[in-house]
Parts: C-alpha cells; structure tokens; sequence
C-alpha cells in the first residue's frame, strides 16, 4: 500500500524555482533515502511535506495516505503523522523537553480522539525512549535544546520520533556533523523504529549514514529533480564516483 | 489559514481591554503647581504639620530643578515637553467623609474594580488576598482589615496611616527615596494625595497577599502616589499592585514612589503588574511613568525582592532598587517588560551592596514587538566595605519583527576585591522557524506561540504569586497549560 | 615611535637576511609570502597595551630582549627524559627539539594509509605548490604582529595530513622540545594540520623546555577542516617559568565541521594564546575550551576571535582560571557575528579563582553582532574558593590544605571533562595535578586524595 506519493512536485522560494517535477511514491514500511549535492533541493523538499509555508507550491500534488498533503497546515500534517527530524533542531528556552513532548503527543492524540495522556503515564514512556538513545534523564527537564550539543540535539529529534511514533518519517541530513559514534546512536534509534508500519524518508549528503540505517531505495536528487534510482549499492557508486557522475549522465541525457 | 507570521503580527496587535472610563463625581483641585495647590492638597487631606512641612521642602526643592532644566534625559526614551501647569495634581471620588464599609463606596467604583476583575467584596474568587483600591488619586476601600488588625499587621491608605499612625510616617516616610533624591521623587513627595501604607510587627509572618490595585480615571490628572511598607524584625509580606488606565488620546503623568524597609532577618516581597494605558497603534496618548522603587535591606539577613510584569504605559521609566545594608541581605530584581506599538521602556535595578556576604539576583527578560524599544539599564555597586558579596545578573532579549529594538546598559562598579559577579546577556528572535518547529510537532501557531514567550519568561513568571502569575500570563496573551511551575 | 627605538627589531632583520640567503633554492610563492609578512611585521613593529588587543598584556619584555634564532641541540637531549611525555594511546609522537624534527626521537607508529605526519619543511619540499593552498591562508598578518613574524620564518614546525573519511582513534602528538642556550632564544614554529571530510582526528600540541635557559616560541598553527569532520585540538604549554610562548591556533571549517580546541597553560612566564576559529561553512560546531593556572609572576593571556560567517553555525567558549600570588591571567573573548550568519549561537563562559589578594584577572567579552537573528551569550565570574564548600569538606574530616585543593581540582575537572578523547583526558589530569599551586609542605592527604581523582568528577 503506498503511503506517500508525490507526483510532479514544483515548489519556489522568492520566485526561485527549487522543485523541478519530482515524482517519488512510498509504500509503508519501506525506508527510502535521497541523496544529492548542497543545493539540490532535498531540505525543500522535506520542509514541503512537512508544509512549511515558506515554499510555494507551483504544479503536482502529494497525497497522503489518499489525502491531499498540500491543504494540510504544518500540525495537521504532524497529526496525520508526518515527522520531520530537522537539520537545525529549534531551541525552546524555558520549556522542558518532558512538558514539550508531552504536549506535542497530547496534541496528536487529541486529533485523533484519543484520550490526553497525563504526566504519570508519560514519564515512564518517556524514560524508555531516552534510554534507547543514550540520553541521560537529566535532558528531561532541560529546555528543549538549549545548550545542547550538535549531537544532542540530533538525538533528540529522534527521541521525539519515537515518542511521537508517526507514520512517515522523514530525517533532514540527520547525520550531517556527527561522528561515528553518535552517528551509530542515531542509527540505532531509527533502526528500532523500522517497523511494518511506518516508513522512512533518509535524506542525507554522505553515503556513511546508510552503512548503519540500510534503505530499502536509494534516489539521487539534482538540480530539483530525482536523477537516478536504486537499490543501496546507488549510495556506494555515488561515494566512490561523486555526484558529479550522476550530473554528467544528467547532461547526457538531457542532450 | 494562520500562517506564522499573521500569529506573530497578531500577538503584536492585541487591543487594550481596559480602557473604559467610569462616569462619576470628582473632586479635584485646579490645574497647576504651586505651593497653594500644595496647601490645599495637605488641607483636604487633614494633614498633619510635619507632612505639609515636608511637602513644602519637596516642592521648593522640585521648582528649583525644574528651574534649573534638571529633569532626567538620560534615560533611552523620546517624549516631548511635559508640561507641569497643566497637570491636575488632585482628584479624588465625591464621597462621604469616611467610609465605615464597603456598602458606602460608590456603586460604580465597586463595578469598575468588578470589570477589572478585582473584587471588592471579600467573599470573592480572590479570598485570602487583602486589597487596597486607589481610585485615581485616593484609596476608596481596602478590604480584610480587621483580620489582618488581629495579628497586628496595618494594611491602610496612606492617608489613614499619617491619621492614625504619624510615628511610623514620621520615621519612615522618606527615609529610603529622600525628597531630594531625583527630579521625579521630589515631585512625588510634594504633591502625593494617597497610596498604600503597611507595617508587619516584629515576628509576624502577614497571613495573606496585600494588594493595591491603582486605577487612574479623570482626564487630565497625574497619579502621584506613594507606597510605604515595613517589615520588623522577623517579619515578612508579600505585597502585590497592579495597574490601569481608560483610553485617552493626551499623555498622563504617573510619578509613584514606592519604600520599602526590612529590618532584622525581615522578608519583603513586591510584585507588580503594571498594565497601564500603553498607548494607541500610532503611539498617540498613554501613561507616562516615571516611577522611583526602592528598598533597603535595613537589617541583617534581611531580603527584599522585586518582581514585575511591565506591560503598558507609553513610556516606562523604572528601576526597583536594593540598599544592601545589613550583613548576609539579599536582594533580587525580576522583571518582563514588554513594548509593543510605540511603547519605550528604559527600566531595570540597582543593587548597592553595603554590608557583608550580601547577595543580589537580577533577571531581566525584555520582549519587543511592533515599533516598541526595550531598555534594560542596572547598576550593580560593590561598595569596599562589602566583603564576600556577590550577584548574579542575566538579561535577555525577545525580538518580534523587525522594527522594534532591544538595548542593554549593565554597570558594574566593584570596589572590593572579594566580590563574585556573574553576568549573562543574550538576544533573539522569535522566528517563523520556531513556530514551525513546534507546529510540526502538532501545536497551532496560537499554542507555540504561546509557548515561546512563557518559556523565555519562565524565570520572572514563577516568582509571582499564583494569582498575579495567571494574570501576567493572560496579559501577554497566553495560555498557559501547565508548563509554568 | 619612542617605543620603536626600544625594541630589538634589527635581531629580526638579520636573522631574516640570513633566512632569505639560505633559501633561494626554495618555491617562489613561499618565498614571496615571507617577504610580504617580514615587510609587514617590520613595518609595524611589536604591539603596546594602546592596541585593544594587547590592553592587559605588556609585552616590551619581548620588544627589549635580543633574541639569537635557536640552533640544533638533538644531542642534548636523550629518549628517556622524554618518556613523561609520552601520551598512552597516542597514534604516533612527532618530535621537534628547537624546532628541528628529530626521527630517533619520535615514533610514528603505523599510520592508517595516506595519513601524513611529518615536519613542515619536509612537506615543503615533498609538495611544493599544493601546500600554497592552506599555508598562511588561515592567519591574518595584518592583524597581529606576532603572526606576521611568524610567517616571515615560516620553516620549522609540524604538518598533518589526514585523507578523507579516515578516522583515528589515538591522537596525532607533537611533542615540541625547546633547550634554551645560555642567551635567550626564539623558535618560530609554524604547524599546518589538514584534515580533509568525513574525518575524525586529534592533534596534540605540546610545548615543554628542558634546562634553564630562556626560550621564546613563536607559534602558528593553521588548522583546515574539510566538510562534516570532526577534529579536537589539544594545547599544552608546560615551558619552564621563564619561558615566553606566544601562539595563536588559526582554524577554518567547513560546512557541518565539528571543531574543538582545549588549551591547557600551565608553563610560561608571559604566555600569550590566540584562538581564532572561522566558522565558514552552514551548520559547523566549534568548543573553545580552556584552563590557565598561573602562580609566581606567571602572565596568561587568553584571546578568543570567534568569526561566525555562516548560517547556522554555534561555538561555545569556556575557560577556567585559577591564579595564585602575583600572576596575571586575561580573557578576552571576541564574538565577531557576520551579517550573513543568522541563526547562530555563540556562548562565553570565563570563571576564575583568585587564590591571592595580589593575583589578578582581567576579563572583557566583546561581541560584535551584524546579522538580527542571533543568540549570544556571555558570562564572567572572578572569585575565590567557595568558603562553605571549604568547610564543609574540613567538616568531614579533610584537613584545609586537602580540601582546598580539591575543590581546585574540581573547579580544573570541569575544563578537562569537555575533552572527548579519554587518553589525552586522564594524562592531562595528572599533569594539571602537578602544577596546581601547593600551599603546605605537609599535604600526605592531599597527595591520597589526588590519586582518588576519579571521585572529584
């Protein structure tokens, strides 16, 4: 069944066009990643389906589930289980990670009609979460992100995937100034959330990050438009050739 | 659909509900100030000697720095000429000489405070806080008086205070802002009509929140009140005020001055609201306030805290202050200030330490939306003789949109070397990719909003009582959800 | 110009003519860039505390000293005095002694493959036209003197090369060994440490003197840092108490680089560091860490230039001070906030302890902010050790001399827990150990409790 479909998706920033016709179908469960140079346009495209209003949207649609992605607001996109782990996670001074996230789950939940969690049920739930991500438990009453590290902050998204436990997940350049060690952690926190349920969007400019989180797709996306599709052995051709190779067969077969 | 931005410009544009007038009969005196007006002020007030005595050393000593053009122009805000003449230095409700109840108030003062939201009558929604009204320039009702008479505190209008006990006016009045202390204070001291006056005995810990709630009505009036709270040995309060104003297109004068003393091992805890007429759109009209707070940790292990929630008036001019006298006093200063439309604010604190070991906090979180212009200005004093003292300071900035302006002047004058300061300073934005980080995590604009700005005032927030707290929040329209506390 | 006349600038100029005789045979970029930066340096002269930058640091000391160019002294020193010097885990140890690789000396181990260390002139000669690229891109002749004279000698000193996505658990150590002569002597060293993407890496500087003479070591380290890597930077400076060490740490990094420097001054009579990290690339971390612990008439001077030119960028400044008798220490922590550089976040922390009513700390942040949508923060604390907590130990049966010098080695731990790399971590404990101002010849306790450092953190 597929999840996510994206058909002909142009999308401007100040009337430059970043979008070119992309066309990208999801089934759940699969993990599909796209990859491509600084500037192809993957981080619009994650903010698009995520509805972030800065983009316009020019031609295509996108439909969720069967539902049309692109008259969602950005918390009704979330409530229909949309996830974007963001390159640059948001600091929220003043407000704990354990009453955000609470608040972020109770929002959710009450979109769906389901009953509103309350602190007592949360917090052990939570616990759990932090302690598949190696987070000491002293993040929970820290503010959302303040002063956390690069790295913590990464971890943190994750957290607030697998307690949000949506349906497509979609991971902005996650892996970008990790290292290899807090890399394997974030892998491993995705890994988990592998499920027969949900299905993940890798987005991501280094082929290391697959080493760990092994994508069912690999799709490569230049100048606005995906360029090439594959199995995981795509990530490997590229790190050994560059996108520069993809880029001529673009010339190629454009001329 | 709301986008971000719109909620942003929203948050920036929210009307001021409080601006009604109350039609009722005033008593007030002719424009204009002289000493005559100063005569007739004490006259009408039934004052004793000293007081008039006092007022009249206050205002030659006003006119003389007037003359001299002495009125402060350092502060980081733009206004034109006031004009002094043209000012009512009284007003007063027409009302029976004494009221023995609060049946005899006029009915419509008592609806007004209703509308506020302040409720008079005692057996109301805010049971266990005891009020002073002041309406435009005298106290019309203060409630819960014979509870608080059975544990000795004195909770009265100012002027009953200089009626019934002229001992403690008499040693007290003046002894923290001095007449002769700036341009405004003098002003204050020589024309104040009313205000709050409190004095918790020796051990008595008050039994409840004191509040005054001061509301300026008649056009063309200045409110010059003045607050007197002291706090013996062992004892401790915690006093509350809050503020507002009807809509009117001229500039009004508001020149308070507040005094505070703790003596031996003594608590004093101020909180304000201070949600006057800011002004319109275009920044036509609105309260000028030009306030003098200060308190002195007369005693040792004594501590005065300030905490204010600055949301109105035009121009806010304002900096709650601690004397550190005594060995091992505290002092802390916690505030939010916003400026919105045209609104200025150039407020902060001074902490002079005196004594030994003496500690001071200062938190500052100024929020600028619209056109508004923030100024955080602090003084930290170490004084040579204060050995071991120490402060903490931190002061942050919240910008919303572009054309507003956030300042910070932190002085720092250490004269001993044992001192341990601390500062932190920072400045940011409330930006469109913070409301969509949270919107992506499921909240509306209105819900992330909101949190952004309780959690960057978090700090001040939780040093305000519950009720004043709820309040504050509503203020800078906010739902608050829990995640205070 | 009265200053001018003061200082010993015509030592520079025949050292320099001496330089340029000696190395015709050289490539003519090199040979150009030195002459530029000679021009420069002597065209300007030394600093005075007029310039800001140099307000809290006088160095005429410097100006007034006739400085001979170190010479070879390999054979005054032997393998076993250097065995404290040794860092356990390291990757490999490169060795200079005045500035002159010695082979027997160090150990170069086995390297992973393509990952170079070796001395910079060997470098030169091996590359030639391919080091033109970094070398003395980093650095800013024109804004300090120290540098420019730096890169007018550019020879002696150290290269690091590290190939893309190479990752190294063991530090890359370079041990730099100065042997002063009777008469007061200067080595410039210049280090350029390559660290291309995807990689993960740490270099360790450290600079000791053996004998007693007076050395001055000039230092420039250029550090380039490819995309997405993440490289530490260790300082050590344990020079002898008469020893002057000027260095500054030049480092540029590119997009979703993750930087760090750890400086740890110890050593030095007057010791100047500069650390200017240039944040070019979206998304790039860097930690400025650092701990000073001055005694005697020790001078240190810590100078932050913090250069946000990218979006999305964050550093991080934290340096702890501790100063006993006469020293003086300095902070100053520059913030430079380009207009391009929205978003990011910039946090300063200096916190000293003054040990002595006669030591003294100046501290000055700076921000300089041109873009509107920034966090900055600064903080600075000068005090002295907690009495409570002095008190509470001795409370609990720990005599004052023990217990002071355990909360000094807190209030240090702080510093050194930031380091990642746990080699370089626990051999710095110990040696931070060793220079902690002692106050009582009788502290048995105090040595009982050192070895149990683990409980302090």
């Amino acid at each position: 069944m597929t999840l996510l479909e994206i058909r002909n998706l142009h999308a401007n920033v100040n009337g430059h066009e970043i979008l070119k016709g992309v066309d990208l179908a999801i089934k759940v469960g699969e993990v599909h990643s796209i990859m491509g140079p600084n500037g192809s346009g993957k981080s619009t495209l994650a903010q698009v389906l995520a509805r972030r209003e800065t983009y316009e949207i020019t031609d295509g649609e996108v439909l969720l589930n069967g539902k049309n992605l692109l008259e969602m607001k950005p918390e009704e996109a979330a409530s229909e289980g949309v996830f974007m782990a963001f390159q640059y996670p948001v600091e929220i001074p003043g407000i704990s990670n354990a009453y955000f996230l609470r608040a972020a789950l109770n929002a959710t939940r009450k979109y769906r009609g389901q009953e509103e969690l309350d602190a007592i049920d949360f917090l052990p739930f939570l616990k759990e979460k932090m302690r598949l991500l190696d987070m000491d438990e002293r993040f929970l009453n820290r503010a959302v992100n303040e002063g956390f590290s690069g790295g913590e902050k990464k971890r943190n998204e994750i957290v607030q995937m697998a307690v949000l436990e949506p349906r497509l997940a979609i991971l902005d350049e996650t892996d970008s100034g990790l290292d290899i060690d807090a890399l394997r952690v974030v892998a491993r926190g995705v890994n988990t959330m592998r499920s027969q349920e949900r299905s993940i969007l890798l987005i991501t400019h280094y082929q290391r990050l697959l080493n760990y989180i092994v994508p069912d797709y690999v799709h490569v996306l230049v100048d606005g438009r995906i360029v090439k599709s594959g199995g995981p052995e795509l990530a490997l051709a590229l790190e050994e050739k560059g996108y520069s190779w993809t880029e001529a067969e673009t010339i190629r077969a454009a001329g | 659909m709301t986008t971000n931005a719109e909620t942003i410009r929203d948050l920036a544009e929210r009307e001021y509900k409080w601006g009604f007038v109350t039609e009722i009969e005033e008593d007030r005196v002719p424009k204009g100030l002289n000493e005559e007006i100063i005569r007739v002020i004490s006259s009408k007030k039934a004052e004793p000697e000293f007081m008039l005595e006092w007022r009249l050393k206050a205002y030659r000593h006003w006119a003389s720095l007037e003359k001299a053009d002495a009125e402060p122009k350092w502060a980081n805000v733009k206004y034109g000429p006031i004009d002094y003449q043209d000012i009512v230095y009284y007003s007063a409700p027409k009302r029976k000489p004494t009221l023995k109840s609060l049946e005899e108030v006029d009915p419509e003062i008592l609806r007004t405070y209703d509308k506020l939201g302040i409720p008079l009558a005692e057996q109301q929604r805010l049971a266990g806080v005891a009020i002073d009204a002041v309406f435009d320039s005298v106290s019309v009702a203060t409630t819960f008086k014979e509870k608080l008479a059975e544990k000795g505190v004195i909770f009265c209008s100012f002027s009953e205070a200089v009626e019934r006990h002229p001992q403690l006016v008499k040693q007290y009045l003046g002894s923290v802002v001095p007449y002769t202390d700036n341009f405004f204070a003098a002003l204050n001291a020589a024309v104040f009509s009313d205000g709050s006056f409190v004095y918790v005995p020796k051990g008595v810990r008050c039994p409840m929140e004191l509040s005054t709630y001061f509301r300026i009505n008649a056009a063309e009036t200045g409110q010059f009140e003045r607050t007197l709270i002291i706090a013996d040995e062992r004892a401790s309060v915690s006093y509350l005020e809050g503020c507002t104003a009807p809509i009117r297109d001229e500039n009004q004068l508001h020149a308070a001055v507040v005094e505070l003393v703790a003596l031996d091992n003594a608590s004093i805890k101020y909180s304000t609201v201070q949600n006057w007429y800011p002004g319109d759109k275009q920044g036509r009209g609105g309260i000028y306030n030009f306030v003098t707070k200060r308190g002195k940790c007369q005693g040792k292990h004594s501590k005065i805290s300030w905490t204010q929630v600055e949301t109105g008036s035009a121009i806010t001019w304002k900096y709650p202050s601690c004397i550190l006298m005594g060995d091992n006093s505290v002092g802390e200063f916690y505030s939010v200030a916003l400026t919105n439309n045209y609104q200025q604010a150039d407020t902060g604190t001074k902490m002079i330490h005196l004594g030994k070991n003496t500690s001071s906090t200062v938190v500052s979180k100024g929020i600028s939306a619209g056109h508004g212009q923030n100024t955080y200005r602090g003084l930290v004093r170490i004084q040579k003789a204060a050995t071991g003292a120490r402060n903490y300071t931190q002061c942050d900035s919240l910008l919303i949109g572009d054309k507003c302006g956030a300042h910070t002047f932190p002085y720092i004058e250490v004269k001993n070397a044992s001192a341990r300061m601390e500062h932190e300073a920072s400045t940011s934005k409330i930006g469109e990719d913070q409301i969509f980080y949270l919107r992506q995590r499921g909240l509306s604009a209105e819900e992330a909003v909101s949190m952004i700005i309780n959690g960057f005032c978090r700090q001040v927030f939780r040093e305000l009582p519950m009720e004043f707290a709820v309040e504050a929040q509503k203020l800078l329209s906010i739902s608050l959800e829990g995640s205070v506390g | 110009m009265a200053i001018r006349t003061a200082e010993q600038l015509h030592d520079y100029l025949s050292a320099f003519d001496e330089l340029r005789a000696r190395t015709q045979d050289q490539p003519r970029w090199l040979r150009e860039r030195r002459e530029q930066a000679f021009a420069e340096f002597f065209e300007k002269g030394f600093p005075t505390t007029k310039d800001e930058d140099w307000r809290f640091t006088n160095i005429s000391l410097i100006a007034k000293t006739h400085f001979r160019t170190a010479g070879e002294a390999r054979k005054e020193v032997s393998p076993e005095r250097l065995a404290e010097y040794r860092v356990p885990g390291a990757a490999c140890q490169l060795v200079l002694v005045n500035g002159v690789f010695s082979a027997e000396l160090s150990d170069l181990g086995n390297l992973p493959a393509g990952v170079e260390v070796t001395s910079l002139s060997q470098a030169i000669t091996a590359q030639g036209e391919a080091l033109a690229r970094h070398l003395g891109t980093c650095v800013n002749i024109h804004r300090d003197a120290f540098s420019a004279l730096n890169t007018a000698f550019i020879e002696k000193g150290a290269y690091v090369y590290v190939p893309r996505r190479t990752v190294l658990a063991g530090p890359i150590c370079l041990l730099f060994v100065s042997v002063p002569g009777d008469s007061p002597e200067i080595t410039q060293l210049r280090n350029l440490i390559l660290a291309e993407e995807q990689t993960e890496a740490s270099v360790v500087e450290d600079y000791v003197t053996l004998g007693s003479g007076v050395g001055f070591s000039n230092v420039v380290t250029e550090l380039v840092a490819g995309e997405n890597a993440t490289i530490s930077h260790y300082l050590i400076e344990r020079e002898s108490k008469s020893a002057i060490n000027v260095s500054t740490l030049a480092m540029r990094q590119a997009r979703n680089a993750n930087l760090s420097s750890h400086s740890v001054l110890l050593g030095g009579r007057l010791v100047r560091n500069n650390v200017h990290p240039v944040l070019a690339g979206d998304g790039g971390e860097c930690l400025i860490n650092g701990l000073f612990i001055g005694s005697g008439t020790q001078h240190m001077d810590n100078y932050m230039l913090v250069e946000h030119a990218s979006p999305h960028s964050s550093s991080r400044q934290f340096y702890n001070g501790i100063l006993d008798d006469h020293s003086h220490g300095v902070f100053h922590g520059r913030i430079i906030v380009h207009r391009d550089a929205q978003k990011t976040d910039a946090k300063q922390t200096n916190r000293n302890l003054l040990l002595s009513d006669h030591a003294q700390v100046d501290t000055k942040p700076q921000l300089e902010i041109y873009a509107d949508d920034v966090k900055c923060t600064h903080g600075a604390t000068i005090g002295q050790v907690e009495e409570n907590a002095l008190f509470y130990l001795r409370s609990r049966g720990i005599d004052e001399d023990s217990a002071r010098r355990l909360l000094l080695l807190a209030f240090a731990n702080e510093c050194l827990e930031r380091m990642k790399n746990q080699p370089i971590r626990d051999y710095l404990k110990n040696a931070v150990q060793h220079w902690l101002p002692v106050r009582s010849s009788h502290n048995t306790m105090a040595n009982e409790l050192a070895r149990t450092w683990e409980e302090v953190g």
